[in-house]
């Protein structure tokens, strides 16, 4: 391998992609490929843990030992999650300290809906139904993307998550089958995550810088407006089902596509949040490394025990 | 470290069946390098194109729970009914969740 020119190791490598085969951690990979997997790897692993952050603000306050026990089980799997997908960045040679720095400097970004506030109990029915179920319909997609430990990071994912959407959805059935002040809530929480969730495919297809890279590489297998067009396509009759309405006045049935139309998002919110200036961006960031200042006297004692115990054996 | 013996270390070997598939622990091989337990792994394990692509692992660094304590060490998770799908109700006629 090692005296095939650059050039005849980057067509091998694409040709390879092509063919619907999977790179692994040992194997030659172009350096853009490495940086472009860091990124996208790491920020998905920073927006699992980020995403604890606005559910977690619910545990102690669940209404039932039943919603108590579902919630946590789902921060905690989230925070599995996060494990998994740092692992999956660090098989292309970062190191988790490094990937952990990036979040905590601000320099890493994590996904925009994690910057907004959960209010109410409802906004733990909303979050599960709407930002997991748009979360699974991205994840479901790169459960085949090229990169192997990243491919079977998101199998693990996938299988694992298909609990949240359902403990998401069963708070919003109970609620909307309530008191009409309980219904209210849930109008209420689908009126604000509405349109922050369509926003997590990201910009219009026309305006997506890092897509056509990533798809060339078969790590992005679908557009940003595709998928957004399936969980729009999906998610309605849900709201249907419960019978609350979806704030998009646009919204229509359209049968010769078969498809739902629907309005424009408001690219300029999108762009402010992820700026930095979203409801909950300096929050949650402190909240992060608040955590991880806290953590560091158990981090310091598991090294100071491992050392004494290696130094007894010697 | 010079080696004295002529058995050689041992080396876990885990194969890839096929492009993207996780790797498998298969066996082990003795090696006195870690080319020649490569070399070793693909003529034990892979005479009949079983993989795609091979793991040698020196043993010592394989690090196991004990059979014996299976019951208290997995215990944290069997009264957990909750962090699976089946727990939640769907309603009849609703789909994609």
């Amino acid at each position: 391998m090692s005296n095939l020119s650059t050039q005849e190791l980057e067509t091998k490598f694409q040709q390879k992609i092509d063919a619907n085969e999977y790179i692994e951690p040992k194997d030659w990979m172009m350096d853009k490929y490495r940086y472009n997997l860091i990124r996208q790897i790491s920020q998905h692993a920073h927006s699992e843990v980020v995403g604890m952050l606005p559910e977690a603000n619910w545990i102690t306050r669940a209404p039932n030992l039943r919603r108590k026990a579902g919630l946590l089980a789902k921060v905690q799997d989230e925070a599995g999650h996060g494990l998994y997908l740092y692992s999956a960045a660090e098989t292309l040679g970062i190191s988790r300290e490094e990937l952990l720095n990036q979040l905590l400097t601000g320099k890493a970004k994590y996904s925009n809906i994690f910057n907004y506030p959960t209010l109410t109990w409802a906004d733990i029915g909303a979050v599960g139904w709407l930002v997991d179920g748009a979360a699974i319909i991205n994840q479901v997609m790169l459960q085949r993307a090229s990169y192997g430990p990243y491919a079977r990071a998101m199998i693990r994912i996938c299988r694992e998550e298909s609990f949240h959407q359902r403990q998401g959805f069963e708070i919003m059935v109970t609620l909307c089958q309530g008191t009409a002040e309980q219904k209210a809530m849930a109008q209420d929480a689908l009126n604000r995550w509405w349109w922050p969730s369509m926003m997590m495919f990201g910009p219009n297809d026309k305006d997506s810088p890092h897509s056509s890279d990533m798809a060339k590489w078969r790590v992005k297998r679908e557009s940003n407006d595709d998928l957004r067009q399936r969980f729009v396509d999906r998610v309605v009759p849900q709201a249907d089902f419960l019978g609350i309405t979806v704030p998009d006045d646009k919204l229509k049935w359209n049968a010769a596509t078969q498809h739902y139309d629907f309005g424009e998002i408001d690219w300029t919110e999108f762009h402010n949040v992820i700026n930095g200036n979203g409801p909950c961006n300096r929050e949650r960031l402190n909240a992060r490394i608040k955590a991880h200042e806290d953590g560091k006297w158990v981090r310091d004692a598991a090294v100071a025990y491992a050392n004494k115990k290696r130094k007894k054996a010697a | 470290m010079e080696q004295k013996d002529t058995q050689w270390p041992l080396w876990e070997v885990f194969i890839q069946s096929k492009s993207g598939q996780p790797y498998k622990h298969a066996g082990s091989v003795h090696a006195a390098d870690k080319e020649l337990a490569l070399l070793n792994a693909r003529d034990v394990y892979t005479r009949r194109n079983e993989g795609t692509s091979i793991w040698v692992v020196p043993a010592e660094y394989i690090v196991a729970s004990t059979p014996e304590e299976v019951g208290p060490f997995f215990d944290p998770a069997n009264d957990k009914v909750y962090r699976h799908p089946t727990f939640y109700e769907v309603p009849e006629g609703v789909k994609y969740l």
